[in-house]
């Protein structure tokens, strides 16, 4: 088995479907005849690679400032349509040394785009013997968003959240993107994903300036909470295969991930204080 | 058009290693060596922005002396072929070995097809996992390699300072004492090396995926003027951390 090329307009993309019909449309169930399948090439071709096909999806991502830097958080659930995919996808990642990205939308490219960004950093990094500024980084991750865009307008969206300390201005920051590649410099907070708009609730409900690390983190850890409790493509606290979301701190000193035991006991605290109040927000009779 | 007067093969040979070999003898030189927690890297080099050692990936460094913009030249193509490498494969299918032969090919190219030969001696540097040791790859202008898994020394005064170095080389030493038996060797009798005139870079275990370090003017300043402690007692000291002691007297 060779290797082979597409020309640019024959280029299947990231769809292995696509590429397994054109290289190998006998490995293809189905009888691999690409004109009898419900799959078949022209009636792909006509739909182009829209919503009708399976793809993983990624949910919930929230970040905010603390007075140390940034807290950034995600849920570990991929959902596949109405299935559950994955229980233990990660989609927070350390884009360097001073940085994380965050990925919801089509998990695929998503993590594809994570893996050309970090590589991208470092290259800079190397090559030029200096880091780029954080806005310089948030500027080439808007560019990779609005390179994908072809594929977003085919339902392949993909929306990233990035946060990092930016060594100059000696403060955490987060971005927000678009599906464009335009990305917005947030003030404190930021949530994006299915869940992301009751996460960024209950973060607007609990954040206040000067926030410590472990409030911070509770305040992380409650809004994917909430965000799990109203959307079910956001995976919460799965207690029996011991799988928490994911929460990690940007700091002076780096990219660090809090460890799955501290978000777990964080986690144990607040099913608690739910349970006390019978299931109700707040916790009070 | 005149017609080129004929010249010997030889003499052509000849002539491109002596104007590379004037080149790189006019740079300073470069020490590099393995130690207990990985290898160091110790260039004279009074820069703080034109570097000569570097980093290539995560557990590969590149060292060059002679022209600058040559070695430059040759150190950023390396990073292009490695990161390339490491997205399309994976990182750890990125090694030195394959890197410094890709880099021997184009010297070798270039000493044989072009007007002129880089005058450059560089150094691929990597530190072994998992039982492997770590590796030292000494390319020379024309192309040649060596692999060293002791020490290496680059530059014009190479075999001078490989000489004073190799007399006070120990087996599995500490990173303090590798410094200053390197800083002493390209100092030699005459002159004296302070912190203002070095670039010290490590690849060390325990600094995580990306090994690379570059040893900062404090930190330098700190290690050259610690407190000496007599050779007696850093040798018995020596042998106590490794078990293969007898080793030790290998290298002297």
């Amino acid at each position: 088995m060779g290797l082979k090329m597409f020309e640019p307009g024959e280029d299947p993309g990231p769809s292995f479907a696509a590429l397994l019909r054109r290289s190998h449309p006998g490995a293809m169930p189905l009888g691999g005849n690409p004109s009898a399948g419900f799959l078949g090439t022209k009636d792909v071709s006509e739909r182009g690679l829209g919503l009708e096909l399976p793809y993983r999806h990624g949910t919930t991502v929230a970040a905010l400032r603390y007075v140390d830097g940034v807290v950034m958080s995600g849920d570990r659930r991929a959902t596949e349509g109405n299935l559950i995919a994955h229980r233990a996808m990660e989609k927070v990642f350390p884009a360097d040394r001073h940085s994380a990205v965050a990925i919801a939308g089509a998990a695929g490219p998503a993590i594809e785009m994570v893996k050309l960004f970090q590589t991208q950093l470092e290259h800079y990094e190397k090559v030029e013997g200096v880091s780029l500024s954080l806005e310089g980084k948030a500027n080439q991750l808007g560019q990779m968003v609005r390179e994908h865009l072809p594929m977003a307008m085919q339902g392949l969206v993909v929306v990233p959240l990035y946060a990092g300390y930016d060594l100059r201005r000696r403060e955490g920051r987060i971005f927000t993107y678009d599906v464009t590649g335009g990305h917005f410099e947030e003030a404190d907070h930021a949530a994006t994903g299915s869940g992301g708009r009751d996460a960024r609730t209950t973060i607007k409900l609990g954040w206040r300036p000067g926030l410590r690390r472990e409030e911070a983190i509770e305040l992380a850890v409650r809004s994917l909470y909430e965000a799990a409790d109203e959307d079910s493509a956001t995976g919460g606290p799965d207690v029996v295969r011991g799988i928490f979301p994911m929460v990690a701190t940007v700091t002076v000193e780096g990219y660090t991930e809090v460890p799955q035991a501290e978000v777990a006991e964080r986690f144990a605290a607040l099913v608690e204080q739910r349970g006390l109040g019978r299931g109700r927000a707040g916790g009070s009779p | 058009m005149t017609m080129p007067f004929y010249v010997a093969p030889e003499q052509v040979m000849k002539d491109r290693a002596e104007y590379a070999q004037k080149g790189i003898a006019r740079g300073r030189s470069l020490v590099a060596t393995v130690y207990d927690q990985g290898i160091l890297m110790v260039a004279d080099n009074p820069s703080r922005s034109l570097h000569k050692v570097s980093e290539i990936y995560d557990r590969i460094a590149f060292a060059g002396v002679g022209k600058y913009n040559e070695f430059d030249q040759l150190r950023v193509a390396g990073v292009r072929h490695a990161d390339t490498k490491g997205f399309a494969f994976s990182r750890e299918d990125v090694d030195a070995r394959s890197l410094a032969n890709l880099y021997a090919q184009f010297l070798g190219q270039v000493f044989t097809h072009e007007m002129k030969p880089l005058e450059v001696e560089i150094l691929v540097a990597e530190l072994g996992e998992d039982q492997k040791p770590d590796q030292l790859y000494h390319v020379a202008y024309e192309g040649t390699i060596t692999d060293e898994d002791r020490f290496a020394v680059l530059g014009g005064e190479a075999e001078t300072i490989s000489e004073r170095f190799a007399a006070s080389y120990e087996e599995g030493w500490g990173l303090e004492r590798a410094l200053r038996a390197a800083v002493n060797a390209l100092a030699g009798p005459e002159r004296t090396l302070g912190p203002e005139d070095l670039e010290v870079a490590v690849l060390a275990r325990g600094n995580g995926r990306r090994a690379f370090r570059r040893i900062s003017a404090n930190e330098l300043t700190e290690l050259l003027s610690a407190p000496k402690r007599s050779t007696k007692s850093a040798r018995a000291s020596s042998d106590k951390a490794g078990s293969d002691g007898e080793a030790s007297t290998e290298g002297s």
